[in-house]
């Protein structure tokens, strides 16, 4: 019953995405026809309906426990708690691309409804653009992807959703914020190829994409910080990014976005970089379909009940189409939207900006070729290579070194050419910076450690300046105090001071990679209980094992007692005082999996984390294996991240009329 | 980046247009390359040797001996209740493949791994299976064959070599086009 209902709603969701295509497409030379457009609208409220149905019967299957539906079957079992089967919908292949229609089928009607009556001759163009975007979407699920396809007898129970995904809290939210971010970005795509198609404006899109964008990639930025919190929490090696292929597909995307968001207001501004944006914004949209079939095809990593589904080919497809189209309507735009002049000069905002893009974008491209690279290799020659961290590491660290001087250089130069005044301000800034790696090469750090904490300092001391001189100046201009001079800046552009506090929020992060990539130690022990072993500063004792049976899973916990020091003096019972904590790392034992998953136990200050993984245990002996990491500075990424996050959401705010 | 302006020649515009073409040309075709291969494939050692002999006790009484099967084409399939939905999907298939090939030389086993009796029983029943399956109770069917999860499913030629290793759900599709060449192969030949 839900099954069929879900499938004829998809179907309407077909109709409407095609229906839509064809009356806009039909209609592309009558322009300001408000028929058409009324049309337009009623076919996009028709797919997000059909798409929402379909969702509604998806979430109702699976709360429901309906193991006739394949998906569920697959996905939930009578044991998995309600948070994790709703979150079931974006557990595997089919519900994410169920869910990726949605926000899609949302945004569409969002645009249709939010633009109304205006820009008569721009918006039925990118309309359009996604209505064939959507319609590739549900099409899957009708074909290849049904996400309703039953099982020809209905399974006493289901199989349960990867424990790794089950087993933290961040699952529930994590992929949605990465699908909005993903999904968000077809929406500039689609303005630019709109632009293109009406073939009459070049400009206006920036003003109109600008909050769109900073919503995707806000979500894309929140997506990949729960991504890396995420792996820090649940995969037990004590890191938060290995330069997997997933983390990859996501990642790519996100270097393009920023680079398009500092772009776009080289062009708002100046009138320049138009083929540059558009060229940008393309690929963004590319990578982020590109990195859905990395990670749904099953081309690169691979689960044990891989099936040969169509869906790869059906993906290359759409990639080769999507490219094909972008190209050509982009060649054929060409001479439209070639820009007039050029830089004023070298040393100015603008070419900074221009600088940071081509180091954002050569990011995105070593990471596409790190990704792609083995099967280059394997189609070329047969032989299976990898390539892992050292290869990535090796090229971003300088490359990100040039990013953090080109964002500091880029906040203290002015648009257009800069003059002696900014020329004070850099003087003061080298001058603060090599004060500073001065003093930190004298506290013992070297190597490439200290150049990336200089460009870090470069970078914050640069983004503070703004903020005094802004304050300062408009102290003096207001009688305001310093404060409240502070705060109406950001009241009086949202953009540049809610920026500036992202630029603020990454050096943060920076600083934490630097710190965990720098001075990490590892240690691990078999312990019986009662016995303690030191790692970085800390002594750890085994306090006990403890089995406590859960709904989902059965939970091995082994408390241990922290203590400062390398104190051995520890006699004394279980939960003596002067142990600074009490960590209880545990093994997870869900019945979908033949191994536990482990739950690291994290405590963590803002100099260190301590990290224990229970590694194995064995209850006759009372006698467990821990693995304990210290690593510096970790707490910082997370925190770092959170600004980034907290001043894009700020910066899209809706302003209200003062 | 160095947007020359107003370009007069459509020359840039072209060389453009096959750069960029032949670039997603060259990217399409290696991603193409890459759906032809399953990354995630563990090659079986057993592929071309002798297929370990084994006696399985049925369930519905009696017990098979693999030496019994020599001379006909063996589909070995390994299996449990708990198995969803891979073995939910693939059973129908092995049914329909036990029914096309019954009667000219072929057998499916189905090999219980890792379940309880009455559960397995209910799923053989529901699905209407008709060939022979039977419990690998100590396991050590499933340890000669170096089954990794479930379902996993070898095909055994006529002179009882394994040929091929499925894991992952099998279809009616993917064996019919192993198994025809198989049964021709040995029609005239001697087993």
């Amino acid at each position: 019953m839900m099954a069929m209902l879900g499938f004829l709603s998809l179907m309407l969701a077909v109709g409407c995405a095609a229906g839509g295509l064809v009356t806009l497409l039909a209609g592309h030379r009558l322009r300001h026809d408000p028929a058409r457009a009324a049309w337009g609208r009623a076919a996009a409220a028709g797919l997000f309906a059909g798409v929402t149905l379909a969702v509604v019967m998806m979430e109702a299957a699976l709360i429901g426990f309906d193991f006739s539906i394949r998906y569920v079957a697959a996905n939930v079992n009578r044991a998995t708690p309600l948070l994790f089967r709703v979150a079931g919908l974006w557990g595997a292949l089919e519900g994410s691309i169920l869910l990726w229609a949605w926000i899609l089928a949302a945004l569409t009607l969002l645009v249709a409804v939010k633009y109304r009556g205006r820009h008569p001759d721009l918006i039925p163009s990118v309309l359009t653009v996604l209505f064939g975007i959507a319609l590739f979407f549900v099409g899957v699920m009708v074909g290849p992807a049904n996400p309703f396809a039953r099982l020809p007898v209905v399974p006493p129970d289901g199989r349960g959703l990867n424990p790794l995904l089950q087993n933290h809290l961040l699952m529930a939210i994590h992929p949605p914020l990465l699908y909005v971010g993903y999904v968000g970005l077809s929406i500039p795509y689609a303005f630019a190829m709109g632009t293109l198609l009406s073939g009459q404006h070049r400009d206006e899109w920036m003003t109109l994409t600008r909050r769109w964008t900073l919503v995707a990639w806000t979500s894309l930025t929140a997506g990949l910080l729960l991504g890396a919190r995420w792996s820090y929490d649940v995969l037990g090696w004590g890191g938060y990014w290995a330069w997997d292929p997933v983390e990859n597909a996501a990642f790519m995307p996100w270097l393009v976005a920023t680079a398009f968001i500092h772009s776009s207001m080289v062009q708002e501004r100046r009138r320049l970089l138009r083929i540059w944006n558009v060229s940008l914004v393309i690929l963004a949209f590319l990578l982020t379909i590109f990195g859905t079939f990395l990670t749904r095809s099953g081309i690169l990593a691979s689960v044990h009940s891989f099936t040969q589904s169509l869906i790869g080919p059906v993906f290359v497809a759409f990639l080769g189409l999507v490219m094909v189209a972008s190209l050509l309507a982009l060649l054929a735009r060409l001479p439209q939207i070639r820009d007039e002049g050029w830089l004023d000069s070298p040393l100015s905002r603008e070419a900074m900006m221009l600088l940071n893009n081509v180091v954002l974008l050569t990011m995105a491209f070593t990471i596409f070729v790190g990704t792609i690279f083995p099967l280059i290799v394997e189609a070329a020659t047969g032989a299976k290579v990898t390539v892992g961290p050292p290869f990535f590491n090796r090229l971003f660290v300088p490359l990100g070194i040039v990013l953090l001087m080109v964002m500091g250089l880029g906040t203290a130069l002015r648009w257009g050419r800069s003059g002696a005044e900014e020329m004070r301000k850099l003087g003061w800034l080298i001058g603060i910076t090599l004060l500073t790696v001065t003093a930190l090469g004298f506290a013992g750090i070297r190597g490439a450690g200290l150049v990336a904490l200089g460009a870090v300092c470069f970078v914050t001391v640069a983004q503070v300046g703004e903020y005094v001189r802004g304050a300062l100046a408009r102290r003096a201009a207001t009688s305001e105090s310093f404060p409240v001079a502070l705060r109406s800046l950001f009241a009086l552009n949202r953009q540049r001071y809610y920026g500036y506090l992202t630029h603020l929020g990454l050096a943060i992060v920076i600083t934490g990679i630097v710190g965990s990539q720098s001075g990490r130690i590892e240690v691990q022990r078999q312990l019986l209980v009662g016995q303690a072993m030191q790692v970085g500063g800390y002594t750890l004792r085994l306090d006990g094992l403890v089995a406590l049976p859960g709904a989902d899973k059965l939970v091995v916990a082994a408390p241990v007692a922290v203590f400062s020091g390398n104190s051995t003096a520890l006699a004394g019972s279980p939960g003596s005082p002067g142990a600074l904590d009490i960590l209880r790392p545990s093994e997870n034992f869900y019945r979908q999996a033949r191994t536990p998953v482990p739950t690291p136990a994290v405590r963590s200050t803002w100099r260190q984390d301590l990290y224990v993984v229970l590694m194995a245990f064995d209850p006759a002996a009372q006698s467990a294996v821990l693995r304990a990491v210290v690593t510096p500075l970790v707490s910082w990424i997370w925190v770092g991240g959170t600004i980034m996050v907290i001043a894009g959401v700020l910066a899209g705010w809706p302003s209200h009329p003062t | 980046m160095a947007v020359a302006p107003n370009m007069r020649s459509s020359w840039p515009r072209v060389w453009a247009g096959i750069a960029g073409a032949a670039g997603a040309a060259v990217l399409l075709l290696v991603l193409v390359f890459g759906l032809h291969r399953d990354p995630g494939a563990i090659p079986s050692p057993l592929i071309g040797r002798q297929a370990p002999e084994f006696v399985l006790p049925l369930f519905d009484g009696g017990t098979l001996a693999t030496p019994a099967l020599r001379g006909r084409v063996v589909v070995v399939n390994f299996w449990a209740s708990w198995c969803v939905p891979a073995c939910y999907e693939e059973a129908p298939h092995l049914q329909r493949i036990w029914d096309r090939y019954r009667d000219r030389g072929l057998t499916v086993v189905g090999v219980n791994i890792q379940d309880q009796d009455r559960l397995a029983r209910d799923f053989i029943a529901r699905f209407g299976l008709t060939f022979p399956n039977g419990v690998d109770r100590l396991g050590t069917i499933s340890i000669d064959y170096g089954v990794y999860g479930v379902p996993e499913t070898f095909l055994v030629d006529r002179k009882g070599r394994i040929v091929h290793k499925y894991a992952g759900a099998v279809t009616e599709e993917m064996l019919v086009s192993e198994i025809e060449p198989l049964l021709a192969d040995a029609d005239g030949a001697s087993p």
